[in-house]
């Protein structure tokens, strides 16, 4: 029987961590899949700051879990208006069209 | 009463915002000139608050006030005023007049007021975000161009991913230093005999997700597309009150609670340092677009001012603080410019657009002339001073390379400032830009004065300057 520790946690959040930046660079096909990827990291940090907590038998790590529950809910709300708006202009939210300008 | 000494700046900031908010809402007929004027205004009372502000730190040490944080509140309040000043024309111009403008630049330079006086990492990371989620929206302002969409969609994705990048740095810190707040890191890191795997990892974090909102190389890929992209008027303040903001945020954290790591960090900063210098001069030499110059000349310059923080020493600090506060004079000046090139209407954005300037106007030839001399440093303008601070502090701290990579690199630069001048003097054209307003115009004047006049009047940025960077060392040894 192994206890859950920790590393596992701080395991976990890196892996999702890792995940959700390949996603980003990785993908080929939908922004939607982007701001997933962006939601996963946010996450990951969030595992993070609640191991810790725990850890360190110490508030302050989920106060802060909260605090980024809210901002993650506001860059939602933002990004999805913002792929909206680019929807509107272009047609399509594939990732590969999003090369108007170089660079 | 010291508490609401201390928050005042950023309630009335608050409050202002979403007064003209609902009344842009509610009222009739569009007001959007008056709530510039009105937003402006605001801007102009912030800055008398946070001087009434007194030295000392409220709700835990969560918000610190001292005489570095009034010197970077002061220099965002000033850019974002001029930025609003220069949108006033423009935003009618390209059909974006929209109360929101305003009212959305009130709300960032919200976060960055909280940016800069945190002191916690909890009061840093929701300022930055109040700070990026105002951006974000500005960025795709123009919301029927394609260009302006693509470079709101492009910000999003690398800010929020920078964002991301710093919040797990900050969770990593925390972890590994058991605390948030500056002052207890500071201890805690110190306390430390052996250096600690964990936070060196979460101070690397932090530094990246706070150097790709700089623009600092090698995390600098969004900022010539979003300059492109976003409508001039907001790239313009994108160029200044942010990149301060920011930057001061930088020095205080690095300074801060992250000083006894210094050893682990410096080589780091250097890296990024020279990696914007090489990356800002080299990659505008083949632009035809003025902003997208400018975003590569911004890339550069904040390299030139991260040497400054690579020196680490309150020279360094000192230095940095002059070269921001000159930049930030530079820029508002050469948008401005930017923002005057149009024809019947419509904004124009390539470089042979200028050609032929200087026998149809040699007024704002002339400006623009003495700005892109001042960029590239040459003596007796503003530009060079911003330098030679940041070189001399480079030199002290043994830090010789990064000052012979600085000063090779800006011998670079000088080629791409320099080309502007000859195709505004040199070339034919006939450029029949439209009537400039009078905000424009002042922004420029102003500018431009400040450029040339600062070599006889030095002394008072210098010593406030070095004031504030004492303020930082002080704080940082509570």
């Amino acid at each position: 029987m192994v206890t859950v520790g920790l590393a596992h946690y701080l395991v976990v959040a890196a892996l999702l961590l890792v995940i959700g930046i390949f996603g980003i660079f990785l993908n080929r096909k939908n922004v939607i899949v982007i701001m997933m990827s962006i939601e996963l990291i946010l996450l990951a940090a969030n595992i993070n700051f609640i191991a810790f907590s725990a850890a360190l038998h110490d508030m302050v790590g989920q106060v802060f879990a909260m605090f980024v529950l809210s901002v993650a809910a506001a860059e939602a709300a933002i990004g999805l208006a913002i792929v909206v708006v680019y929807f509107r202009n272009r047609g399509s939210i594939e990732v590969d069209d999003v090369t108007l300008m170089k660079g | 009463m010291a508490m609401l000494y201390t928050t005042l700046p950023v309630l009335f900031l608050a409050i202002a915002g979403m007064v003209m908010l609902m009344f842009g809402v509610f009222a009739r007929r569009d007001h959007t000139f008056a709530i510039t004027a009105a937003s402006i205004v605001a801007l102009a009372i912030t800055a008398r608050l946070i001087f009434a502000a007194p030295d000392g730190q409220v709700f835990h040490a969560m918000l610190v006030t001292n005489d570095f944080t009034r010197f970077a509140d002061i220099l965002v309040l000033v850019g974002a005023a001029g930025a609003l000043s220069l949108s006033v024309g423009f935003n009618e111009r390209t059909g974006i007049t929209r109360f929101e403008y305003p009212v959305l630049i009130l709300f960032s330079v919200i976060g960055m007021v909280v940016l800069v006086s945190a002191g916690d990492l909890l009061t840093l990371y929701i300022g930055f975000e109040i700070q990026s989620l105002a951006l974000y929206v500005l960025a795709t302002f123009a919301r029927n161009n394609v260009r302006s969409s693509e470079a709101g969609l492009k910000y999003f994705v690398l800010g929020a991913l920078s964002s991301g990048v710093l919040l797990y740095g900050i969770s990593l810190v925390y972890g590994f230093a058991g605390t948030t707040s500056f002052v207890d890191i500071a201890h805690a890191l110190a306390r430390h005999s052996m250096v600690s795997i964990g936070s060196t990892i979460g101070i690397v974090f932090v530094m990246v997700g706070l150097a790709f909102k700089i623009s600092a190389a090698p995390f600098h890929m969004w900022t010539p597309d979003v300059y492109e992209g976003s409508p001039s008027s907001v790239t313009a303040f994108f160029a200044t009150a942010p990149k301060v903001a920011t930057f001061a945020l930088l020095l205080r954290v690095m300074l801060g609670p992250f000083a006894p790591m210094l050893a682990q960090w410096q080589d780091l900063v250097q890296i990024v340092a020279a990696a914007s210098m090489v990356i800002g001069a080299l990659g505008a030499i083949g632009q035809s677009n003025i902003k997208r110059l400018m975003a590569y000349s911004s890339i550069g310059h904040m390299g030139y001012a991260l040497m400054g923080l690579a020196a680490g020493t309150v020279t360094g600090v000192r230095g940095a603080l002059i070269y921001l506060a000159i930049y930030l004079v530079m820029s508002l000046g050469t948008f401005g410019c930017i923002i005057a090139m149009s024809r019947k209407g419509k904004p124009v954005e390539r470089i042979d657009d200028l050609a032929g300037m200087a026998s149809e106007d040699g007024r704002y030839a002339l400006a623009l002339a003495v700005l892109m001399l001042a960029m590239a440093g040459i003596p007796p303008l503003s530009g060079f001073f911003g330098k030679l601070y940041v070189f001399l502090a480079a030199i002290r701290s043994g830090l010789d390379v990064l000052a012979v990579i600085g000063v090779a690199t800006s011998a670079i630069a000088a080629f791409y400032y320099l080309r502007v001048i000859k195709v505004m003097y040199f070339d034919t054209g006939t450029p029949g830009f439209d009537r400039r307003t009078a905000g424009i115009n002042l922004v420029i004047g102003v500018s431009a004065a400040v450029t040339v006049l600062f070599v006889f009047y030095p002394s008072p940025l210098s010593t406030v300057s070095s004031y504030a960077a004492h303020a930082l060392f002080q704080s940082a040894k509570f």
